[in-house]
C-alpha cells in the first residue's frame, strides 16, 4: 500500500498553477508582513502593528495555503503529506523558532523589568554561568534526583509483581495504586509536604516522634530535605513506572508466570534468572521515560521548599524559575536553560547509544 | 482465585506438602500485607486532605484523625471556599474566583488535549502507513523529530515564550496556554498512536481503497472508529498531564487565564494553621482527576501500556 499509487493520478496543469500561486502569495504576504513589522519595531518606518499578532495570523494563513496548495499540486501524494504536515508546521513554529530565539536571548543582557531593554553582551552570560555555584549545585542535585530513580524502579517493579500475582481485588488495588499519579503535584506539595510532613502537627511528624526522632524537621537540613523531595516525587511517579512494568509482566509468555506461581519458595531465583532478563526492554523504556520526566521536576520543589535550605533541593528548572521570578533576568535564565538542554542532549544521546549497543549484545 | 481455593487444589497431603501449604499461606499473608501497606500509603494523604477540610484548629493541632470518633466534622473548609451547603446559595467572591480558575483549567486542558490528539493522531497515522521523502528526510527522521521533543525540558522554552508571547499579546491568554500544552503532550500522543495504528491490519484499509475511498476516506471511515479507544486513552493521559501542569501556567498567566494549580500554589504560601481551607481547596482541585482515575483507570493503563510493550 505504501507506494502503489504514487504518481499515478494525472494533475491538470491549471490546478498545479493555482496551487503554486496560492503558496507563493501566502509566502509573500508572510515575508512582507514580517519585514514591515521588523522595520516598524526598529523604528525605521512609521506604519506597523502594535504587536506581532498579525505575523502569527500570517503564519497560520501560510500554513493553510501550503497544505492546500500541496494537495492541488501533488494530488494523491499531497493528500498523504497532509497527515503529517499540520503537526510538523505546529512543532516548527512552537519549538524550532523559539529555540533559535532562545539562543538569541541568551546572548543578551535582557531584563524584562529594566526600561532600557536588551543589550547584546556576547558570551558574558555564559561566563557568569560558569562561575555560578548555585547553578552547578542545582545540576549536582539533578544527579541525586536521577539516582533516586533506581529506588523508584525497584519499588515499582515490586508493586508490579504484587499486582501480577494471584490476588483478589486486583482491579481495586490497581486503581488505588494509580491514584497518586492523578493528583496535581501542586496539591501534593500541600497535602504531603506542607501538612502531613509539617513539623508541629503533621501526622508524619508525629509518627516520626513516636518512633524516636526527636525533631522531625523534614525540610530544614539539606540531606533530609532532599530526601523528602525525592520521596514526594517518588510517591507521585511510582505508579507511572509500575503500570508500564505491569504491562510488561502481563505480556510475558504464560509459562513464565505460571512457573513463578507454582513454586512459591523458589521465586527469588526464578525472578533473577528468567523474569528480570525478559523484562529488560520494558524496564529500559520505563526508566528512560522516567528520566525524561525527572529532568522536568520543578513544581514540588518550587512549592514546598523553594529550593532551600541553601539550594539543597533546587532543580535546574526551579532555580531558573526563581531567577526569573526574583530578578526578571531573562537573558541569563535562558543561557542557563540552553546549557541545561545541551547537557541533556549530549547525555541522553550517549545513554541511548550505550543502551542500544548493550541491548543488541544481550539479546 | 481465592486463598482457600488455592490450598484445596493441592494434592494429597504429605509432610513436605503440608510444609508447602504453610509456606504458601505465609507467602499469601506477605503479599496481602504488602498490598495493603502500599494501598494505605496511597490513600492516607487523600484521606487526610479530605478529613482536614472538616477540621477546626483544635482538631488539627491535637492530631485528630477519625471523623465522628476523634472530632466532629464541620463544613469549615468548604465554607471558606463558599462551597458548603449553607453558603452555596449566597454570594461568595472566593467561590467566584475558584470557579473561574476551575473553568479555566477545564477549558485549557481539554482544548490542549483535543488539539494534541488531533494533530498527533494524523501524524502518527501518516508515519505508520506512508513513506515520506523530502530531500534526505525520511520517515524515521520525522518520527525522531517528533519524539525527541519529549526530552526538551519545559524550562528551555519557558523564557523565550515569555518574551514571544509578550510581543504576540498572548501572555495571560487561554489560547496561548493551550498551544503550549498541546505542544507539550503532542509527542506522547504520537508515541501512543503510532503503536495503536500499527496493530490495525492493513488489509482492512486496502479493502477500503479498492472500494474507491480516498486515503482520507479510509482514515475517517475505517481507521478512526477502530482506533477510537486508543485515542481516548491518549486523550485522558494528555488530560492528566495538562490539568496538573503548573510551571508554564505560573510563568505565563497572571489574572485572566490563571489555572487551578496556580491558584492552589498561591494559597499555600499563607502561614498559620488555616489548614481547613487549604485542604478544601486541594480536595476540590484533585477531585476531577481522582474521579477520572477511578472510572477511566483502564484507559490510563492502556495508554501507558501501549508505549511500554511493543
Amino acid at each position: 500500500m505504501t507506494s502503489t499509487y504514487v504518481g499515478t493520478d494525472h494533475i491538470p496543469p491549471k490546478r498545479k498553477a493555482i496551487g503554486q500561486a496560492m503558496i507563493l502569495i501566502a509566502t509573500i504576504l508572510l515575508v512582507a508582513l514580517f519585514i514591515t513589522q521588523t522595520l516598524f519595531k526598529a523604528g525605521n518606518i512609521a506604519a506597523g502593528f502594535e504587536n506581532w499578532r498579525p505575523v502569527l495570523y500570517a503564519y497560520l494563513i501560510w500554513s493553510i495555503a501550503l497544505c492546500w496548495g500541496i494537495t492541488l499540486i501533488k494530488g494523491e501524494r499531497g493528500h498523504r503529506a497532509l497527515f503529517v504536515l499540520p503537526a510538523f508546521l505546529f512543532t516548527i513554529a512552537m519549538v524550532i523558532f523559539p529555540l533559535i530565539f532562545s539562543v538569541y536571548i541568551s546572548l543578551h543582557d535582557w531584563n524584562l523589568s529594566a526600561f532600557d531593554g536588551q543589550k547584546f553582551n556576547g558570551i558574558d552570560n555564559f561566563i557568569a554561568l560558569l562561575e555560578d555555584t548555585y547553578y552547578w549545585n542545582s545540576m549536582l542535585n539533578m544527579v541525586y534526583y536521577l539516582i533516586a530513580i533506581l529506588f523508584e524502579y525497584a519499588i515499582a517493579f515490586g508493586l508490579a509483581l504484587l499486582l501480577n500475582a494471584q490476588i483478589v481485588a486486583r482491579k481495586f488495588f490497581r486503581v488505588v495504586f494509580l491514584m497518586p499519579l492523578m493528583l496535581s503535584p501542586v496539591a501534593v506539595s500541600w497535602m504531603l509536604g506542607k501538612s502531613l510532613m509539617e513539623y508541629r502537627f503533621g501526622p508524619a511528624a508525629s509518627l516520626a516522634r513516636q518512633l524516636g526522632w526527636e525533631s522531625p524537621a523534614f525540610f530544614s537540613t539539606p540531606e533530609i530535605a532532599r530526601l523528602s523531595i525525592m520521596i514526594l516525587d517518588a510517591w507521585t511517579f511510582i505508579p507511572f513506572m509500575m503500570i508500564m512494568l505491569l504491562a510488561g509482566l502481563q505480556a510475558l509468555p504464560k509459562e513464565v508466570n505460571e512457573a513463578a506461581r507454582i513454586d512459591g519458595a523458589n521465586n527469588w531465583q526464578h525472578f533473577w534468572n528468567i523474569t528480570f532478563p525478559l523484562m529488560l526492554p520494558v524496564s529500559i523504556t520505563a526508566t528512560v521515560i522516567r528520566i525524561i520526566f525527572k529532568l522536568k521536576l520543578a513544581d514540588i520543589v518550587i512549592n514546598v521548599t523553594s529550593g532551600g535550605p541553601g539550594g539543597a533541593t533546587d532543580t535546574v528548572t526551579s532555580f531558573i524559575f526563581r531567577e526569573y521570578r526574583d530578578r526578571s533576568n531573562v537573558g541569563y535564565g535562558t543561557m542557563m536553560a540552553v546549557v541545561f538542554l545541551i547537557i541533556i542532549i549530549i547525555l541522553m544521546t550517549a545513554l541511548l547509544n550505550l543502551l542500544n549497543r548493550w541491548m543488541s549484545k544481550v539479546t | 482465585m481465592s486463598l482457600l481455593g488455592h490450598i484445596n487444589f493441592l494434592p494429597k497431603k504429605t509432610v513436605s506438602d503440608s510444609y508447602r501449604g504453610v509456606n504458601i499461606i505465609v507467602y499469601r499473608i506477605l503479599i496481602y500485607s504488602a498490598l495493603l501497606f502500599w494501598a494505605f500509603l496511597c490513600l492516607f494523604p487523600i484521606y487526610w486532605t479530605i478529613t482536614t477540610s472538616f477540621k477546626t484548629a483544635v482538631n488539627v493541632t491535637q492530631g485528630h484523625l477519625i471523623p465522628w470518633v476523634d472530632f466532629v466534622p464541620k463544613w469549615i473548609g468548604f465554607r471558606s471556599l463558599g462551597l458548603s451547603p449553607e453558603t452555596f446559595f449566597q454570594i461568595s467572591t472566593v467561590r467566584d474566583e475558584f470557579v473561574k480558575r476551575f473553568v479555566n483549567s477545564v477549558i485549557t486542558s481539554t482544548s490542549a488535549s483535543i488539539l494534541a490528539v488531533m494533530l498527533g493522531s494524523l501524524a502518527a497515522y501518516g508515519l505508520s502507513r506512508f513513506e515520506y521523502k523530502l530531500g534526505f528526510i525520511k520517515n524515521t527522521d520525522i518520527s525522531f523529530f517528533f519524539l525527541s521533543q519529549m526530552i526538551l525540558p519545559p524550562v528551555v522554552l519557558a523564557l523565550p515564550f515569555l518574551v514571544l508571547y509578550r510581543e504576540l499579546a498572548l501572555l495571560d491568554t487561554t489560547i496561548g496556554l493551550v498551544m503550549l500544552y498541546g505542544l507539550m503532550v503532542l509527542p506522547i500522543v504520537i508515541w501512543i498512536m503510532r503503536d495503536q495504528f500499527s496493530t490495525i491490519p492493513i488489509e482492512l484499509e486496502e479493502a477500503g481503497l479498492v472500494d474507491g475511498l480516498s486515503v482520507w476516506g479510509v482514515f475517517l471511515r475505517i481507521v478512526l472508529p477502530i482506533s477510537f479507544p486508543g485515542m481516548v486513552a491518549a486523550f485522558i493521559l494528555c488530560l492528566v498531564l495538562t490539568w496538573n501542569e503548573y510551571f508554564f501556567a505560573a510563568l505565563l498567566t497572571s489574572a485572566d487565564a490563571k489555572t487551578l494549580p496556580v491558584m492552589v500554589a498561591s494559597q499555600t504560601g499563607s502561614q498559620g494553621i488555616n489548614w481547613w481551607s487549604m485542604a478544601a481547596l486541594s480536595t476540590a482541585a484533585i477531585a476531577p482527576l481522582a474521579i477520572i482515575g477511578v472510572f477511566l483507570e483502564s484507559y490510563i493503563v492502556k495508554g501507558l501500556s501501549t508505549g511500554a510493550v511493543k
